[in-house]
């Protein structure tokens, strides 16, 4: 019920990104039969789904879908796990327009993940570095290219500006990371991932251990980094899907149920299980 | 009205607004008395239990009291600055120190901890993040046999490698065979620490384009550090007392000497020098060697804990 309410006051928003810019947007990430395997057993099955360019991508089902598998195939996560395999494409659409499929035997995996950044579940700071080493920590491992410290600070604070932390750490910078809270901490992972510039952005259930005003001021977040980048959220708050995204997409038992426009996945949806999941039948 | 005591509402029937109050039956008596006969019972026997537990918490601290107490009135009185400053006196003479051992000591256990940490600390972080591998386990019973060594045989094994090729004992080969001892340590304090570094960060690392190494190294032996540090002093207080594999490597020493490659005094063995010897002189200062042996080892476990508080007082995580 809530869903449906939401839903209505988030589509006209989205009409301007629908319809026909959707045709000309590329899609940034785009996958193709993609599969997922723990050993034998298959967790994501056959998953083609394109996400766009600066919009936001939701991806909803309940626990155990397979829905933050299919995210950590996106930036090669998934291979870190012992005995995880991995079936099918995943193209990645480069800032200079050439799509380059990541699985792909010359590409590095941690290549891939400098441009696809991730925020977790649970906040995750380094607990041993201070607030700025943490937003700092991508860069420092860019090596050669990794730019000069005068730099560093710059890009520190406007990492931490968009993330909407800035005003509340700015006096601690050199303090402990794990002293802030929840939220902040949350936000904390997002600007250090935000710091390296990547082209698209996973968040894996970013507000699930989050209280409703932390949630609320990460969804903002959500909402404004979409002017420049491509951001993938999972998420099994369907309220959230249709608060922050532009397309959603459902998925059930590892399989692709159905995409389109977030609006018109909450109030018509195509599929039937769709349906029976987004009106509270299961999950 | 008074409230009856418990004990009380075990024998009286709950009494009912409606209901007159009646006599319990005597099978209903004989239940209740049953009842409270295996209360008591239980706590009886509750009591008696924990007092064995205080028991045998105070029976383990017995042995340290006894000893420190007995060091204490046997060798306080011949230590003083001197102990700490004077080279051993000959047989006769009153006073003198031990000087040498003293620092023959820092010497051996710190050649030790330059041995055994390394080869520890990443023994450690190998059995950690690669757990599963047939090498992983291989190494970690290995190292648990190691472990085991009766440390003369560490001693003899140290002579046979570092002591009989170039002829002569040194101060090297005894910190190798200390080191030695001191790897199965570390390497099971490093494991343990590491595995508490939540698998979350080891992926926030990886996300953010860690390569793998790095990840190990900077965040998660960073992570894990005071524990490994905790651990790494406690092997070094356990192996400064060693004194079998000392007696062919370091050999000792009544000179003073802070060579590497030649023969250096430690306490133990001073203390095992002097404490055979018939001489009454020698046995007090080997009471006072003890004595400050003891101290070291405390110190280093004192610095220890002072370690672990500051990892569980700070950070906050």
């Amino acid at each position: 019920m809530v869903a449906a309410t939401e839903a209505r006051t988030v589509a006209p928003s989205l009409a301007a990104g629908q319809g026909p810019s959707v045709a000309v947007s590329p899609a940034r990430v785009l996958t193709d039969g993609l599969g997922a395997f723990f050993g034998q057993t298959p967790a994501v099955r056959g998953v083609s789904l394109k996400c766009y360019d600066r919009q936001v991508t939701a991806i909803i089902g309940p626990s155990g879908c397979g829905k933050s598998t299919l995210l950590r195939c996106l930036n090669r996560m998934h291979e870190t796990v012992p005995g995880a395999r991995v079936s099918g494409r995943v193209e990645l659409l480069a800032r200079d327009g050439a799509a380059q499929d990541i699985y792909a035997r010359t590409v590095d995996p941690i290549a891939v993940r400098r441009h696809v950044g991730m925020v977790f579940q649970r906040p995750t700071p380094f607990p041993t570095m201070s607030i700025r080493d943490n937003v700092a920590a991508g860069l420092r491992v860019l090596g050669r290219s990794a730019p000069p410290r005068r730099e560093v600070e710059e890009i520190v604070e406007r990492a931490l500006r968009r993330a909407a932390l800035w005003d509340e750490v700015k006096d601690r910078l050199k303090g402990s990371a794990t002293a802030l809270s929840g939220g902040q901490q949350q936000r904390l992972c997002i600007a250090r991932a935000l710091a390296t510039a990547p082209e698209v952005l996973l968040l894996d259930e970013p507000t699930a251990s989050l209280d409703p005003i932390s949630t609320q001021r990460v969804e903002e977040l959500v909402y404004e980094l979409r002017r420049d980048m491509t951001v993938v959220v999972v998420t099994h708050n369907m309220q959230q899907a249709a608060r922050v995204s532009d397309r959603t997409a459902f998925m059930l038992a590892g399989e692709l149920v159905e995409v389109s426009a977030t609006g018109d996945l909450f109030t018509n949806p195509r599929d039937e299980r769709t349906e029976a999941y987004i009106t509270g039948r299961f999950g | 009205m008074t409230v009856p005591p418990p004990s009380a509402a075990l024998h009286a029937p709950v009494p009912s607004p409606t209901r007159q109050p009646q006599r319990p039956s005597g099978r209903q008596r004989a239940f209740a008395e049953r009842t409270v006969r295996k209360i008591r019972r239980r706590r009886a026997a509750n009591v008696a239990m924990v007092g064995l537990t205080y028991l045998a918490a105070a029976l383990a601290t017995v042995p340290l009291v006894l000893i420190l107490a007995h060091l204490l009135t046997k060798g306080a009185s011949s230590v003083g600055l001197d102990f700490f400053t004077q080279m051993p006196k000959p047989v006769g003479d009153a006073g003198g120190g031990m000087a040498n051992a003293i620092v023959g000591t820092l010497i051996v256990i710190s050649i030790a901890a330059a041995f055994g940490l390394p080869v520890g600390i990443g023994a450690g972080l190998y059995l950690a993040e690669r757990r599963g591998t047939p090498l992983a386990t291989t190494v970690r019973f290995l190292s648990d046999v190691l472990n085991g060594l009766p440390s003369i045989v560490i001693g003899i094994f140290a002579w046979e490698f570092l002591v009989r090729p170039v002829r002569h004992f040194s101060a090297l080969a005894g910190g190798i065979a200390l080191g030695a001892m001191m790897i199965p340590l570390v390497t099971r304090a490093t494991e343990e620490m590491v595995r508490t570094v939540p698998t979350s960060l080891r992926e926030a690392a990886l996300a953010l384009g860690y390569p793998q190494w790095r990840t190990s190294l900077t965040v998660v032996l960073r992570t894990a550090l005071p524990g490994i540090v905790t651990g790494a002093l406690v092997a070094l207080a356990r192996v400064a007392g060693e004194t079998a594999p000392l007696l062919f490597t370091a050999f000792g020493n009544q000179f003073w000497s802070t060579a590497l490659d030649e023969p250096v005094a430690a306490l133990p063995l001073q203390i095992f020098t002097y404490a055979i010897s018939p001489y009454d002189e020698w046995h007090a200062q080997a009471w006072a060697g003890a004595l400050v042996l003891l101290a070291i080892v405390l110190v280093i476990s004192l610095v220890a804990r002072f370690a672990t508080r500051a990892r569980y007082g700070g950070g906050g995580d």
